[in-house]
């Protein structure tokens, strides 16, 4: 073996490198793993909700050492207009259980844990190097990667791309188109710091108990986007997020004017009275769906995780992709390597058969028309959660008219706002693109 | 203005590779709507109009999201890299 040979080089330390470098060292392999960042997650930005079963099946024991915030025990799903909201809530004591399905999480602490959990697995990790190119032979085949420190680069059997939403080398190299301002979004978020004691009253939790609110409606002023607020142990994460193409061509404000109005939003005002904000950050977010997911193997090559464009923006699942088509890449990688195989584009077409074989194709598959459905149905965002709260607060209000004329008041709102053609259409397309 | 970006920003860490900004907007006289709309869509608020109608950048409090290169993909008016590995914005908590 050459001295700088390695078996395969994973490009990135986020969930999905970080699955993905942690199977193939504990496979054996000699694994390096290249990252921008000073440490792995310095440069990583997410809500963050980690989804226990995907890194269960990676590191079964992960409670016992992860940096987790809270386990989620209620979810609110609102439909905001100026005033207010009308919402579903979930809540329920099963999610007290040994092991909880899902948590809060900072990134930069989660992934500096993963980080080291990947080197302690025997993988060389390297940070504070930018991966600029990949290296090819005269065939084309991906045979290693340049970087900003190394001149020579860095030659591997395999390249697993795990560079994120964002990333370069597999798009400059022509491995992948570039993004659509349509299929990306772009999320602003702050970090609020509040007591502990404080955030469990306000939410009505104990222990580490968290809460989740999901939010869409007016809030953002007419285009394609959500809100969140997740709760930490000693901080809450509270974000807002819409389509590159709305804010360019469709609304008016800036993101940070958006995440304003937000956390001014008479819901929230309150849950965030007195904190101390220490971070905002930025980030895109894949939401193109199955349509926009790019050619994902060649020769030598696999990309996994965000710049695969794994995101189930229905869910609001993404981190629990990455790291499942992190680990199916590793595997099937690893089954090529030890047996004596190719890394070709035929043999590691493998991987792809394992995400069609997984949840993770499926759901993108379930929702591949939901994103033409908004696109083409902008007015759902903005007009529903105003009718729904405009009948919440007509169907409540005793103020001496009769129920029968209050019904009737609610259809005839919906019905003069969208027509009874508008409605069933939405209806029925919504229903078509949800199948 | 109560949104002022720069009192947000002023809350992260930044390691600013001096004299090496990692994205630069190409010399032009009148920019794209594209260019344009990133005075006000880009979240860290690093791009602004100068007296003769020209976008301009300050790359220093950037979040390295991407926004930019995306929605000026097409007209090709900036050029955008990485910064230097170890340089750039460090989230704390990201």
């Amino acid at each position: 073996m050459k001295q700088n040979h390695f078996d395969a080089i994973v490009v990135g330390a986020g969930p999905s490198g970080n699955a993905a470098a942690y199977t193939l060292a504990q496979r054996g392999l000699n694994v390096l793993q290249i990252e921008r960042g000073e440490y792995a997650g310095s440069k990583n930005v997410q809500g963050a909700i980690l989804y226990a079963d995907a890194l269960e099946k990676i590191i079964p024991d992960f409670r016992d050492e992860a940096p987790l915030e809270r386990h989620i025990v209620e979810q609110r799903v609102w439909m905001m207009d100026d005033a207010g909201h009308t919402g579903m809530h979930h809540r329920s004591d099963d999610y007290n259980e040994d092991k909880p399905n899902r948590y809060t999480i900072l990134r930069a602490q989660f992934d500096k844990w993963f980080s080291r959990c990947v080197k302690e697995a025997g993988a060389t990790v390297i940070y504070e190097t930018t991966v600029t190119s990949l290296m090819r032979d005269a065939s084309g085949w991906v045979v290693g990667v340049h970087t900003d420190r190394n001149g020579e680069g860095i030659t591997a059997d395999v390249v697993i791309l795990a560079e994120g939403v964002n990333g370069l080398v597999g798009r400059t190299s022509g491995l992948r188109e570039e993004l659509k301002p349509e299929n990306v979004a772009l999320a602003v978020k702050e970090m609020h710091f509040l007591p502990q004691e404080v955030i469990d009253a306000r939410f009505n939790l104990k222990g580490n108990e968290g809460v989740v609110i999901e939010a869409m409606g007016t809030i953002t002023e007419g285009m394609v986007g959500t809100a969140f607020l997740y709760t930490n142990r000693e901080s809450i994460s509270v974000g807002i997020g819409c389509m590159v193409s709305d804010f360019t061509d469709v609304g008016q404000a800036t993101p940070h004017g958006l995440l304003d109005r937000f956390k001014a939003h008479p819901s929230i005002r309150a849950l965030l009275e007195g904190s101390e904000i220490k971070e905002y950050a930025a980030h895109l977010i894949p939401e193109g769906g199955y349509r926009a997911i790019p050619e994902l193997v060649g020769n030598g090559w696999l990309v996994v995780g965000d710049a695969g464009h794994f995101v189930n923006a229905v869910h609001r699942e993404g981190s629990n992709l990455a790291m499942t088509t992190g680990r199916l890449a590793a595997e099937t990688v690893a089954d090529i390597i030890l047996s004596g195989g190719s890394c070709s584009r035929h043999n590691l077409a493998a991987y792809v058969e394992a995400v069609k074989d997984s949840f993770v194709m499926k759901d993108m598959k379930k929702y591949k028309d939901i994103h033409g459905f908004l696109k083409k149905g902008r007015h759902v965002v903005d007009l529903y959660p105003r009718l729904m709260n405009r009948a919440a607060q007509t169907w409540f209000r005793v103020d001496g008219v009769d129920k029968k004329s209050k019904e009737s008041t609610i259809v005839r709102e919906a019905w003069r706002a969208r027509g009874i053609g508008g409605l069933m259409g939405d209806a029925f397309k919504l229903m078509r693109a949800w199948r | 203005m109560s949104d002022r970006v720069e009192n947000r920003l002023f809350q992260n860490r930044y390691v600013v590779d001096v004299g090496r900004p990692h994205i630069t907007v190409k010399p032009h006289v009148n920019p794209s709507n594209a260019l344009v709309a990133m005075t006000r869509v880009c979240p860290a608020g690093c791009y602004s109009r100068n007296e003769q109608g020209q976008v301009e950048i300050v790359a220093d409090g950037c979040m390295e999201c991407g926004t930019c290169r995306v929605v000026c993909a097409q007209t090709g008016e900036i050029e955008w890299s990485y910064p230097r590995g170890g340089f750039g914005v460090l989230f704390k908590f990201g």
